[in-house]
């Protein structure tokens, strides 16, 4: 049995995933992590691709990539100097938490290992867009109607959490004050 | 060996204990962010991989997918806002430095 062009793609992308995952926790200039952990997503995106998930594939994209690191490349922006350099954990705390990863993923994988778990191969409704939105606005017992609506107002809530959380201290009261 | 269900849960098992590492050893709290952003990312990944190969005529493992990643960019947003507002107070986004509720 040949090995697939399929087969190389994933352990690609896999590699990939896995090593830019690892240069994102160990690097020690924050934008470069940041730039390490956009690649990451990028590759999770291929994986997805890759089981023909290509909707979740597209928001994972426009959402992590577009949204959620450039977010986090403003927050480096905002409270960082540029170049600077994190201080090295100490060794005994690399030690432990190599320790804590390392025993956890250990129990994970002997399981995974032991379950054998069978392969389907049969096409699936995962890429079909049209069916997704029909089952997310669908009000029968399978639909996810509520939950949408609910995420909606997570969103909005969030939204103006954020505008009140990030306000200087005391700049409702000073517009007020201008107001009266 | 044809690629399937476990190949996706061990690598999406390696990509969560990579974020755990992350944040026990980060003290910054953008990088704590970033390696939470990791794990989830790796729930999401076995979520759509189930969903492919255990019952690929469903999608609920997709929307559960779908909620996660918008729960997460909530969650994103308002972690952007407690830490430049930790900044403006402390100076410093490190997680030891404010300690004022202890006093």
């Amino acid at each position: 049995m040949g090995i697939e062009f399929s087969d190389i793609i994933f352990y690609l992308l896999a590699f990939m995933m896995i090593g830019f995952a690892v240069l994102s926790v160990t690097t020690r200039q924050l934008f470069r992590a940041a730039i390490y952990l956009l690649f990451s997503l990028v590759s999770v995106a291929g994986i997805y691709f890759w089981m023909e998930a290509n909707f979740v594939a597209a928001v994972q994209i426009i959402v992590y990539v577009g949204g959620i690191v450039v977010v986090i490349i403003f927050s480096i922006l905002l409270t960082q100097q540029a170049g600077a350099e994190m201080p090295k954990p100490s060794l005994s705390k690399k030690l432990w938490s190599f320790l804590a990863a390392g025993s956890g993923l250990g129990i994970l994988l002997l399981q995974i290992l032991k379950l054998q778990l069978g392969t389907v191969n049969a096409k699936g409704a995962l890429f079909d867009v049209k069916a997704i939105g029909r089952e997310l606005i669908d009000i029968d017992t399978h639909g996810w109607a509520l939950p949408f609506e609910v995420v909606s107002m997570l969103l909005l809530a969030s939204m103006i959490g954020c505008i009140v959380i990030a306000l200087k201290p005391g700049a409702i009261i000073k517009h007020e004050m201008k107001e009266s | 060996m044809q690629i399937g269900l476990t190949h996706i849960l061990v690598l999406s098992a390696t990509l969560f204990f990579i974020g755990v590492y992350g944040f026990l050893t980060r003290k910054n709290l953008i990088s704590m962010l970033m390696s939470i952003e990791l794990m989830l990312n790796s729930a999401n990944l076995n979520f759509i991989a189930f969903n492919k190969y255990v019952w690929p005529n469903k999608l609920e493992g997709l929307f559960f997918t779908l909620f996660i990643i918008a729960i997460a960019a909530a969650e994103a947003a308002v972690a952007m806002a407690i830490i430049i507002q930790v900044y403006r107070q402390f100076k410093s986004v490190d997680v030891d430095e404010p300690t004022i509720m202890k006093e």
